[in-house]
């Protein structure tokens, strides 16, 4: 059967204005319809009803998460659920494995995610990683930020060779969007160095954070994209290091974004929260979220995805290697660290942020100023920057804390330098309650949005993909904020492009996953095809027949998104 | 105290995990309830009955229930997991994990155990009659957090890697060590080794204290002599001879004095 019908559920859609409204959300085909013949009824009354969730910004597949599961086995230890049926053992908790991870996305109502860094190099190995993770659709972002080739056009000024070189790049690694990580900063790093400031030179190449960034947006524009640049900006975790942000932020002015999907934005800022610190040291380390977020509120061209620090035991893992390395250095717990060839590299070390240290306090607040402090939510979306801040499965516990300022108290009284961390912060002064309209704006609405995907993704508007979500949450009772949690950590219902995925918090089918790409048609560039067959030539140690990203066994199911930037 | 016993009956194919033979889990419940507790064999789940009769009487708390197992415990793993209270008598030799993850209550062993008994345990006692494995009070395998408190006693000798990564509580050994014994060792716990040990004692040791009554066959060239000290160790007074390092390690200040790790060799 493949027609439903949702009946009598409260509705919160942004697409729509749907704000709480008891309305049937009518399924056939894999697409939400007006109406429906002769459907399955699904009763929701007295149910919350939405659209499938969007990851925006999430590491869940690829080298550096499989370092993470292969060092960590610990994280797997108490976290283990064995195999049930053709319901596949899940482990983990914050390196899940594949499966786990479609299955606890699937868990929240999350249908779509993005995998946030892809060196190019493994791409083959993240799709095989996507290729095992049931149930929800992947993109995943190659890194741009730190690569020869990108750095060197750049250097040059040439805009259309960067564009030429970031179509080709998407096409053999079947990527997403352009990620730009510490720009500079991880190719420094490769010489024991680091780009801290956007005004930093990169050693050798000679070229600066901001020249990288505003080429990549310029050259992201130039393919009109359905993403923007996606930025993890320069100086990462350190105190005193919003200055750096609000600079990088800044180089978002008099760009307009040119694409044919809807998209406004021409710089995506992720897990701003690791962004917006004052102080000077770890001693008088403070909440810079007020001007990080009022700067993002003034500019329509930015949009954020936050990076909440959920209090929790987890494995930090990026492709800002000399980040990772300064961490270790920290807290002294063991550490990993890669360098891909001429791409990028990758640093991993698990961290504890405790409730009894007064930094991870702080940071704790620091998210959740930001997105209290953001005044539209289609711009600000909740991610944890799984699993840096904490694993993406504590959405239910941010939600709880962004709709409830009680929850917000008790957490505060549960810190042990509680004094401190109000000292420090703005986040005991801020009463704002965030709605289940603004948390589908932030989740579903804003991130397809932001990802050009909603044409696709993100509503429930007749003609989007069926991806729906019935949460057992009644939104016109009083909920004690436990029961936010609670409700919001666990779907009754859940359709994948129509496929019911979970009946009555049961598991019934795997779905039909896809892979995300964009294939960005531009007019033919012989220079950089000599360039790539030059590099491969003298520098990788694979060669160009083993790089590219193709066939069956990578990518069973494709969803290609078309650009043509021939012009 | 009430007293659960249980007999061994029937041999496992594979071996047992035995998690849930635990006075916390034995507390409150009936034989029948005990009887029908999961032990996975592999893959399958087993009633802890088909392997085990239950006799006597389970307390209404952990502290107030003791378990024996008679017969053959050779193929059970983690007994005593996580147990906050209570006792436990193996009678015989039982395999990996006794007493992981401990936190209280007391655990005697009249055989010996394999590897991994006291992993991580941060309370109780662990006695054991025979020679324990390797990784004794030891650190999951990719955990950095080993024994942290508690006593494990071994009357005979002990595997390799004896207290790898650990940070509180105090090992006693009365025969000898194989190599590596304090690896990574932080913090304040105590390994006691009456009588030999071979090599690599100490590596990467960040803070602790290793005594050593016999020979140490190969010493680290990364400890450094520092003086005699006089001491009563275990019941045992006499002379040592006191080590500082591993200097090729990082080394945190205590109070302006850089905390060493500490090896006694007595004369």
């Amino acid at each position: 059967m493949s027609e439903y019908l949702i009946k009598n559920g409260f509705v919160f859609d942004p697409t729509q204005k749907l704000k709480g409204d008891q309305a049937d959300v009518a399924i056939k085909d894999g697409k939400i319809v007006d109406k429906v013949a002769n459907p399955k009824v699904i009763d929701a009354k007295g149910m919350t009803v939405m659209a499938g969730a969007l990851e925006v910004h999430a590491h869940v597949a690829g080298p550096k998460v499989n370092i993470g599961r292969i060092y960590r086995p610990e994280d797997k230890l108490f976290t283990f659920r064995p195999t049930e049926g053709s319901h596949h053992m899940e482990g983990g908790f914050s390196i899940p494995t594949t499966y786990k991870t479609g299955y606890a996305y699937a868990r929240l109502g999350y249908t779509t995610v993005m995998e946030a860094a892809m060196p190019p190099l493994f791409a083959r190995h993240v799709h095989e990683e996507i290729r095992d993770t049931p149930i929800i659709d992947e993109g995943a972002f190659p890194v741009f930020g730190n690569n020869w080739f990108v750095l060197e056009y750049i250097k040059n000024k040439e805009l259309e060779n960067t564009a030429a070189y970031i179509a080709w790049l998407l096409r053999v690694t079947k990527g997403f969007a352009v990620k730009v990580v510490n720009p500079g900063g991880t190719e420094a790093w490769g010489w024991g160095l680091n780009c801290l400031q956007i005004k930093d030179p990169v050693p050798y190449f000679d070229v600066t954070p901001e020249e990288i960034v505003k080429g990549l947006i310029e050259a992201n524009e130039h393919l009109g994209l359905p993403h923007s640049m996606h930025i993890h900006g320069n100086n990462l975790g350190n105190p005193g290091n919003y200055t750096t942000t609000l600079d990088t932020l800044k180089l978002a002015s008099g760009y307009k974004a040119k694409n044919k999907f809807g998209r406004e934005q021409v710089m995506h800022h992720t897990h701003i929260q690791f962004h917006s610190y004052g102080g000077t040291k770890w001693a008088d380390f403070e909440s810079k979220a007020r001007p990080v977020a009022d700067y993002v509120n003034k500019h329509k061209n930015i949009t954020i995805d936050v990076g909440f620090v959920t209090l929790d035991e987890t494995t930090t893992m990026t492709a800002d290697g000399p980040f990772e390395h300064h961490l270790t250095e920290l807290n002294h717990l063991k550490w990993a660290n890669a360098d891909v060839e001429l791409e990028t590299a990758a640093g991993v070390v698990p961290y504890i942020y405790s409730p009894d240290v007064f930094v991870s306090g702080i940071q704790w607040a620091v998210g959740l100023e930001i997105a209290l402090l953001s005044k539209d939510p289609m711009r600000c979306y909740i991610t944890t920057d799984h699993p840096n801040a904490g694993p993406f499965t504590r959405y239910p516990r941010i939600m709880k804390w962004l709709m409830s300022q009680k929850a917000r108290d008790e957490q505060i009284k549960a810190f042990k330098a509680s004094d401190k961390v109000v000292a420090q912060s703005e986040i005991a002064n801020i009463d704002r309650e965030l709605t289940l309209y603004e948390i589908a704006q932030m989740t579903r609405a804003g991130p397809a949005k932001c990802l050009g995907l909603s044409g696709i993704y993100g509503g429930l508007k007749p003609g989007l993909d069926a991806d729906v979500a019935v949460y057992d949450f009644n939104p016109e009772k009083e909920h004690k904020p436990m029961e936010i949690e609670d409700a919001f950590s666990e779907v009754k219902y859940l359709w994948k492009t129509g496929v019911p995925i979970i009946m009555d918090r049961k598991f019934v089918s795997e779905g039909k996953k896809r892979t995300l790409w964009v294939d960005a048609k531009v007019a033919d560039n012989p220079q950089v095809m000599r360039d790539v067959k030059e590099k491969f030539v003298k520098y990788y140690t694979v060669t160009e027949k083993n790089y590219e990203v193709t066939g069956k066994h990578f990518i069973p199911n494709p969803y290609a998104i078309e650009v043509d930037a021939t012009h | 105290m009430n007293t659960v016993t249980l007999t061994s009956k029937a041999k496992p194919e594979l071996f047992l995990e035995a998690d849930n033979i635990t006075p916390d889990i034995f507390a409150g419940k009936t034989n029948e309830q005990i009887a029908a507790l999961t032990l996975y064999e592999g893959s399958a789940k087993h009633p802890l009955g088909e392997y085990y009769d239950v006799s006597g009487s389970a307390g209404p708390t952990a502290a107030e229930t003791r378990i024996v197992i008679k017969g053959d415990a050779t193929r059970l793993k983690y007994v005593g997991m996580k147990m906050t209270g209570g006792e436990i008598s193996i009678e015989g030799n039982a395999d990996m994990y006794v007493g992981a993850w401990m936190k209280g209550g007391k655990i005697q062993v009249k055989g010996s155990v394999d590897a991994f008994a006291g992993t991580g345990m941060t309370g109780g006692e662990i006695s054991i009659d025979g020679d324990a494995g390797n990784y004794l009070g030891a650190a999951y395998r990719g955990d950095w957090r080993g024994m942290r408190g508690g006593v494990i006693r071994v009357k005979g000798n002990a595997g390799s890697d004896l207290g790898y990564f650990m940070n509180g509580g105090t090992i006693v050994v009365g025969g000898n060590a194989d190599v590596h014994v304090g690896t990574h060792a932080e913090g304040n716990g105590k390994i006691i080794i009456k009588g030999n040990a071979k090599s690599k004692v100490g590596g990467q040791m960040v803070g602790g204290e290793i005594y050593i009554f016999g020979d140490l066959e190969v010493p680290m060239p990364t400890f450094e002599y520092r003086k005699d000290v006089e001491l009563e160790v275990d019941g045992t007074k006499a002379k040592f001879a006191l080590f500082e390092g591993d200097t090729a390690e990082r080394h945190p200040k205590r109070k302006g004095e850089t905390v060493f790790g500490k090896i006694y060799m007595k004369y």
